[in-house]
């Protein structure tokens, strides 16, 4: 056995590339609290505040702080770079130094170009030209391929936020591999894939020996990373230190390959928590040395920065990368996988202070140590960083070693990935229904000519039976241009770093989304329960809605409106359904808009809610604004019963409330007052009464 | 059924009691208090009429948030529909849920034998009470609310006597309640009882200023500042060392 394995628990991790069982053979469920954890130490401070002073610089810069214009990133492009080599535990950037960000024209060459020319740099004229003569990129493939009709749609915003000019994302390497396994027995067992592929060359055999050799070359440059920051990854990690740098190291890779949508980094804390506790029993690091290697992990992951487009910036509301990390959930066996090291990482909230990256996302399950949920609850009142998916939902479909990509994307980390399929906008297609499929904004015949509805009041049975088949023509087009998508990925930009800490045989979730959800319950609920009049322009295009009278709204508990939300999901669903997904895709949707909400208001008319022309929609599956009116449980009640196996994708809820409204302060109410009694403070010459009997 | 007046429903309610909780504000009450956040709800009319079933099945839609909660009638004064509020906890309990009452006791009748019956109905079938005293001053209580406090602190040794559990509330009003003397004093009165298992000490805000502008009705503390929340933490040691001090001497 290799000296590195000495003392973990045997099992058939050993024989095969099996993270998984690993863990479940070696971890140390922990039902203890935070006393344990260690603050920052004077190197961590130190670096710290190099990292918020460069953030400073890069914000007075305008938020771009340094580009590379001539370099193409690859896995060995730069040179090692440092904030300061003596005291960072954990190393390497994206590009030879920090802040600068890299050229990543796979995706796109016009993409990358307008990053740069937007900041005030620009791309080396031959590289432009070398990838737009030489090499064909992403974009340039899917461009190739598109229908009119699908291109009409993208202009017009029904389909919205296409990874068509940029890296799609959303697929998580399992990073962990490389710290338990060493590159080198990854390579050796994607070879073996490779001696074992059929022998008649169709065309997908011949695709999938392709890439398999990408991701050995991949492999081998993965170790080549390691070498200029001075590692041997060829080998499995030795300690915790190692495997924090050798998952680290398998990270760094992918997003130096690839400038996707949402790079995750996967459920790496009750991993690396098994040699944490080894070295803690064998006396090789303490636990201050411990958690400065964590903080300077996560200092790492909060420096992750790709080259943007203000617009692409827009739609997501600031700078978003996605290093989202699940944290905690329950095993399958029924012991909870919190351990020391789940509570290490929601430390470094505290030890570095807040920052929304790494999106710290707590799998949550009412069966969590009590000691961790607190602990989590007060992370949160003092940081408002820390993200929760319910576990007990997602465990049923996805078993205990799945993560989050983005921000609510579950997969099976090494065995399951995501094709990101940006999201429709049902509610501009509820318009096109009524408008017979013309735009109600450039007023184009975006649509298929359809009898639009030409009563001066709505009729639900009549806009109901219009919408499902203006839903279906819209599913149809959208699935066919994520088809067009994911195959021009595949083929010019593919993640091949990614992909070989995958195994061979991967589940891929065709992923599709749905905007506008509450917007759309409102309106067929107005349309039901109220009275909605139609108000037209010259040519008889309904511009507007007025309401008569008051209907059920989403967001209330209410199941006569709630129905609806539920309803259209699934019957969405079943529409992307009936289309052909690319390369065996397993047909899923989300309801996730997080900000991107604002534009997709923008781009669609008035809706029937008596949503104005403009107005952004709810985030996600947020109700609409101000009009849940019954509380939170209320409003979280409606959310809830949306049904999770139509949108397996994810359903999010932005929500936000005061601490205060969260309970009472511990200050000024009491309880077991019986107690408290005996060790009541002194009330004498205390400054706090001042005021007191002279108001 | 019989059927109550509701003046709004909180789905989320954390403050009322322990845990998350729905908490159900019913319509009307005789007291009149100066810094009163909710004189909507004074007058018994108007409101939403709703059954104790319809109030129920709103409870059970949501029930996975309420594990470590229940429902809380507030106000309003709950104890004007009585029968009501009997009625809502009887099922309630039927189905244990944990039930709270939020009230300031003005209600309370020692005289009137049918009074006693009916309250002593709806006390088998509430599990706590949050007794909110706004004076222990007889006549400073009458300037503040418009009553005696008599009632209310009999309500208190009765609610001690019938062993139910209770949360004493007060608001700490610049000015008002927030003096070193009644503060003691009212410490020396919770110290007599035996059934008190939290006490809760409400800063006054003038968050209610707004409904008095909608209603049309001036509002009284107008140049009364918010009590800070080193203030009401001043104010709650002053109770404490009134309910250590009477535990001292009683012993």
């Amino acid at each position: 056995m290799n000296n590195e394995w000495r003392t973990f628990q045997k099992g058939v991790w050993e024989k095969e590339i099996n993270v998984r069982d690993f863990i479940q053979k070696n971890y140390t469920p922990y039902d203890g609290d935070e006393s344990f954890l260690a603050g920052p130490t004077q190197r961590t401070k130190e670096l710290w505040d190099m990292v918020l002073d460069l953030s400073k610089k890069e914000r007075e810069a305008g938020g771009v702080l340094d580009m590379d214009t001539r370099i193409i990133s690859t896995i060995t492009s730069h040179g090692p770079g440092y904030l300061d080599k003596s005291k960072e535990t954990i190393v390497g950037f994206q590009t030879d130094k920090p802040f600068k960000r890299a050229l990543q024209p796979y995706g796109g060459i016009r993409m990358a170009e307008k990053a740069c020319a937007d900041n005030g740099y620009q791309v080396d004229p031959e590289i432009s030209e070398f990838f737009k003569v030489h090499r064909k990129t992403h974009n340039a493939g899917v461009f190739d391929a598109y229908t009119p009709e699908m291109r009409a749609c993208r202009s017009s915003h029904i389909i919205t936020g296409l990874p068509d000019a940029y890296g799609r994302g959303r697929i998580i390497g399992d990073y962990r591999r490389i710290a338990l396994y060493g590159v080198d027995r990854l390579i050796e067992d994607k070879e073996e894939q490779k001696m074992t592929t059929r022998t008649i060359m169709y065309s997908e055999v011949i695709r999938d020996r392709e890439e398999l050799s990408e991701q050995i070359r991949a492999l081998g440059d993965l170790k080549k990373l390691g070498q200029i920051y001075g590692y041997d990854i060829s080998r499995p990690a030795n300690n915790v230190q190692e495997a924090i740098q050798w998952t680290y190291f398998g990270y760094l890779a992918a997003v130096k390959e690839q400038n996707g949508a949402a790079m995750s980094l996967g459920r790496t804390s009750t991993f690396l928590d098994i040699y944490a506790q080894r070295d803690l029993a064998e006396g090789t690091f303490t636990e201050e040395q411990i958690q400065e290697f964590v903080d300077h992990f996560i200092m790492k992951l909060r420096m992750i920065k790709f080259a943007r487009t203000p617009e692409y910036n827009d739609l997501f509301s600031g700078d978003p990368t996605w290093v989202t990390e699940s944290i905690g959930g329950v095993g399958i066996d029924g012991r909870h996988m919190v351990t020391k090291m789940s509570f290490r990482y929601l430390h470094t909230l505290e030890n570095l202070g807040t920052a929304p990256e790494p999106n710290l996302t707590v799998l949550w399950s009412t069966r969590l140590p009590i000691n961790f949920k607190r602990y989590c609850a007060r992370t949160s009142i003092q940081s408002s960083s820390i993200q929760y998916e319910n576990d007990d939902l997602m465990r049923v479909t996805h078993g205990d070693d799945y993560a989050i990509a983005c921000c609510v994307s579950s997969m099976r980390v090494g065995k399951e990935m995501q094709f990101f399929g940006a999201r429709a906008n049902l509610a501009k297609c509820l318009l096109y229904a009524i408008n017979g499929g013309v735009d109600e904004i450039t007023k184009k015949q975006v649509g298929p000519k359809y009898r639009p509805i030409t009563s001066e009041y709505l009729d639900y049975d009549e806009v109901m039976d219009a919408y499902h088949d203006m839903m279906q023509w819209l599913a149809q087009v959208y699935v066919n241009a994520l088809n067009i998508i994911h195959y021009m990925h595949d083929k010019y930009c593919y993640e091949k770093l990614q992909m070989a800490l995958h195994d061979h045989k991967v589940t891929r979730w065709f992923a599709t989304g749905i905007a506008g959800l509450s917007v759309v319950a409102d309106s067929l609920s107005a349309i039901k329960y109220a009275k909605v009049k139609t108000v037209r322009d010259e040519n008889g295009i309904v511009v507007d809605y007025i309401v008569e009278g008051d209907f059920p709204k989403y967001g209330n508990n209410d199941d006569r409106v709630d129905e609806i939300a539920s309803d259209i999901v699934h019957t969405f669903l079943q529409y992307i359904k009936r289309n052909h997904a690319y390369r065996g895709g397993i047909h899923t949707t989300s309801i996730l808009t997080i900000t991107s909400n604002v534009v997709y208001g923008a781009n669609t008319g008035a809706t029937p809610d008596g949503r104005k022309a403009g107005e952004p929609f709810a985030p996600g599956a947020n109700p609409m604004h101000r009009r849940d009116t019954h509380g939170a449980v209320a409003s979280l009640s409606s959310v809830a019963k949306l049904p999770f196996k139509d949108a397996q994708d994810g359903i999010s809820n932005t929500f936000s409330i005061i601490p205060d409204a969260l309970g009472k302060g511990a200050q000024v109410f009491m309880g077991d007052l019986d107690v408290e009694l005996d060790s009541c403070p002194s009330c004498d010459g205390a400054t706090l009464f001042e005021g007191m009997d002279n108001e | 059924m019989i059927s109550g007046r509701v003046h709004s429903i909180e789905s989320f309610g954390t403050v009322d009691g322990p845990g998350v909780r729905l908490v159900v504000f019913l319509k009307g009450c005789p007291m009149r208090c100066l810094y009163c956040h909710n004189p909507d709800t004074w007058d018994p009319e108007g409101g939403t009429r709703m059954t104790a079933g319809e109030i129920l099945a709103q409870f059970a839609s949501a029930r996975n948030f309420y594990k470590n909660g229940g429902i809380t009638v507030s106000g309003g004064e709950p104890l004007m529909q009585t029968a009501f509020v009997t009625e809502l906890f009887s099922m309630a309990k039927a189905e244990g849920i944990h039930t709270c009452l939020d009230t300031s006791g003005i209600t309370f009748s020692p005289d009137s034998p049918q009074a006693m019956e009916e309250i002593g109905r709806l006390l088998e079938v509430t599990d706590l009470i949050l007794l909110d005293i706004k004076h222990i001053d007889c006549e400073e209580h009458k300037k503040l609310t418009g009553h005696s406090n008599e009632n209310i602190l009999a309500f208190a040794r009765y609610l001690d006597e019938k062993k139910i559990p209770v949360w004493i509330r007060h608001v700490v009003v610049p000015g008002i309640t927030f003096k070193r003397d009644p503060l003691y004093r009212l410490g020396r009165f919770i110290g007599s009882l035996s059934n008190v298992k939290a006490l809760d000490v409400l800063p006054y805000h003038d968050m209610g200023k707004v409904k008095y502008e909608k209603l049309g009705i001036p509002y009284p503390l107008k140049d009364t500042k918010p009590l800070t929340t080193q203030q009401a933490v001043a104010a709650r040691q002053v109770i404490l060392q009134g309910i250590r001090d009477t535990r001292k001497f009683s012993q």
